[in-house]
């Protein structure tokens, strides 16, 4: 099939007519690489909103008490009401397939009054009351020293890990951080470590100036007793939080007697949904790229088969000759089916390498201006160019399908007798 | 070698058809060298086409070396042609992009003679007609005559068991003419079945047998005296 003189003759074919086997390769190649180039566009554009979403783990909702707004068992509404540290020990006991939950308290807010003393400089931070684990719900690089830890914990030590944003502010460049106390509205920390986060939209700065504290250590240096100021939980990768975010909060309704029906009492937000919606965005934007890149591609394969028509129609002579010498009729088939995915496929790759290059070229440019808001990276992975051949190979296929038809339809007599 | 038996074809030309052979019967043996002759319009070239299996016979029976053949479908067709036939034309229809050597091989590709040994042979039939030395050169480098001394070579590089030449020297002047016709008789010398369309009387008696066609009858079908062209040919 792939014999030598088969692609002697592919070839001899192709190259008779240069300029005119050029031109409907171009419009084969412009097709597959404005289906790249949107590919790879969606693909930048996903990786910048995905990068906002920053590492946090997103199957995870946040949830906070707020005023009752119906009375219930002969409490009032518009009480307030704090969740307990036991109300965890309750979520893990009546809620299967959670990965983890993580009772917060927290100081301070977006830039606030100065909270955090360190010698004669004064910072406003968001200092956190935390466990171990949020280290995997929020994640962050431990750049020197250690994150909070079990023994942390149940000791109720004062130590705490802050950020760059923090130590930037706090200490002289070459300091040593380790070891060295800062106080938080009053109460010495051990400063333990120091930390990272990846992250690039608006919050970036924000989330370098924070400082993470052992949430029983935080209880008692706060004095907040048992409550909980709110919690984060994650699901396992099976499960989908949202489906299990009702069964959680009605866990809490009924622990701190609130009417079933109360909508508002307790707030809460789905980051998974959220993901969701704009996942759901990225399938449409592929979708519409696929769309428009093979309507492009599509005009490309018509002027393929178009130029094969003519070929045929040329070659009619020599059709009858080869026929008149014993050429099988599928044999003809398949030389004009040949020619046909050869040129696709040959011009295709020249779309995708052409379409590589400029996807090159840009995010060599991206990196030489720096970052720009919500795209990052276009790309295109080895999956969708291994798609982007196979639909090159079914339309050359379905391009030379009726020129080779019509090749072998005129019958070898008549075929002769065309000058 | 060859049997045909109250062949009809007729061709329809809008609303009235038009008759074109009316009832051929005629035999060849084996290493004949028959010459086809009539005016235009008297179905020779038809009667070679349906010989060719080119075209298909209303009505009638055609018997080619014991094979009947009736109702091919083209795959057959195709195979029956590369196997048992070897074509030459008037317009010698050579393939232009191919060199001589290549269009020579062509009827072995079919035969998916394997490339090496397709050279050789082509090569060597090349030879017999006397252009080796022309064999990398492609058709529109070379003479009329070369031309047709390279369809020769074609169409019995595969061997057939007969030859069906359409006029083969009908683009040529009589010189070369002649050259074409000593090839031809020579080739008929070897024991080669040769069917020769022509409508050139010289032509005609250079072959063994006349066969007159008119109206799409056989007329006359006589023996002659063959005259050897190489009696022209210096």
């Amino acid at each position: 099939m792939f014999s030598r003189d088969r692609w002697r003759e592919i070839l001899e074919v192709l190259t008779s007519n240069i300029g005119r086997t050029v031109l409907t390769a171009f419009g084969v190649c412009w097709g597959i690489f404005i289906l790249i180039i949107l590919l790879a566009a969606g693909k930048g554009f996903e990786n910048g909103i995905r990068a906002d979403f920053g590492d946090i783990a997103t199957n995870t909702m946040f949830m906070w008490t707020r005023r009752t707004t119906k009375p219930y068992e002969g409490l009032p509404k518009d009480r307030s009401f704090e969740f307990k540290v036991s109300d965890v020990q309750a979520i893990w006991d009546n809620i299967p397939n959670l990965r983890f939950v993580s009772p917060r308290n927290q100081l301070g807010g977006f830039r606030g009054g100065g909270n955090v003393i360190r010698g004669i400089r004064v910072g406003a931070y968001n200092v956190y009351g935390d466990y171990p684990e949020i280290i995997n719900q929020d994640p962050m690089t431990v750049t020197s020293g250690r994150f909070i830890n079990q023994n942390d914990i149940e000791e109720k030590r004062k130590v705490a890990i802050i950020g760059q944003g923090v130590k930037s502010e706090l200490y002289e460049k070459g300091e040593e951080v380790l070891g060295s106390y800062i106080k938080i509205q009053g109460v010495n920390f051990m400063v333990i470590g120091t930390y990272k986060k990846k992250n690039n939209d608006g919050d970036g700065e924000e989330a370098q100036k924070e400082i993470f504290v052992p949430f029983t250590s935080f209880s008692q240096a706060f004095n907040r007793g048992e409550d909980v100021g709110w919690m984060a939980i994650t699901a396992h990768d099976g499960s989908s939080i949202s489906q299990l975010k009702e069964s959680i909060i009605d866990v809490m309704r009924e622990r701190h007697k609130i009417h079933p029906e109360d909508k508002r009492a307790i707030g809460y937000f789905d980051l998974y949904e959220q993901f969701n919606r704009v996942e759901s965005l990225f399938v449409g934007l592929k979708a519409i790229a696929y769309l428009v890149g093979i309507m492009v591609l599509l005009s490309g394969i018509i002027g393929v088969s178009n130029i094969m028509l003519i070929v045929v129609k040329e070659r009619t002579k020599e059709i009858g000759i080869r026929r008149a010498l014993g050429e099988q009729p599928w044999s003809i088939k398949k030389q004009i089916l040949m020619e046909s995915i050869f040129l696709t496929i040959i011009s295709g790759m020249t779309g995708i390498i052409f379409g590589t290059l400029v996807i090159y070229g840009i995010n060599a440019l991206l990196d030489s201006v720096g970052p720009v808001d919500m795209f990052i990276n276009p790309s295109v992975s080895v999956g969708v160019v291994t798609g982007a051949l196979v639909i090159l190979m079914v339309s050359g296929l379905l391009a030379g399908f009726i020129p080779a038809n019509s090749a072998i339809r005129v019958r070898p007599i008549e075929a002769l007798r065309t000058e | 070698m060859i049997e045909i038996k109250d062949l009809h074809k007729s061709y329809k030309m809008g609303s009235n058809s038009l008759h074109v052979l009316k009832g051929i019967n005629f035999t060849a043996e084996e290493g004949e060298l028959v010459a086809i002759m009539g005016s235009s319009g008297s179905g020779k070239s038809t009667l070679l086409n349906i010989l060719g299996m080119l075209d298909e016979a209303d009505s009638g029976e055609y018997t080619l070396d014991g094979v009947p053949i009736k109702n091919l479908s083209e795959t057959k067709a195709a195979q029956y042609r590369n196997k048992f036939l070897g074509f030459v034309f008037q317009s010698f229809n050579l393939i232009n992009y191919k060199s001589a050597l290549e269009n020579v091989a062509l009827p072995l590709y079919y035969q998916k003679v394997p490339r090496k040994e397709r050279q050789e042979k082509a090569l060597q039939y090349l030879e017999r007609v006397g252009l080796k030395e022309w064999a990398t050169h492609l058709p529109s480098e070379l003479s009329g005559g070369q031309k047709q001394r390279v369809a020769i070579a074609r169409a019995m590089a595969a061997e057939p068991k007969v030859l069906l030449a359409d006029e083969p020297t009908g683009a040529l002047d009589s010189t070369t003419s002649y050259e074409v016709m000593d090839l031809i008789q020579k080739i008929n010398d070897e024991g080669n079945t040769i069917l020769v369309v022509t409508h050139e009387e010289d032509i005609a008696h250079m072959c063994k047998r006349i066969v007159h066609l008119r109206d799409g009858v056989i007329v006359e079908d006589k023996k002659v005296k063959q005259v050897r062209a190489s009696e022209y040919v210096q």
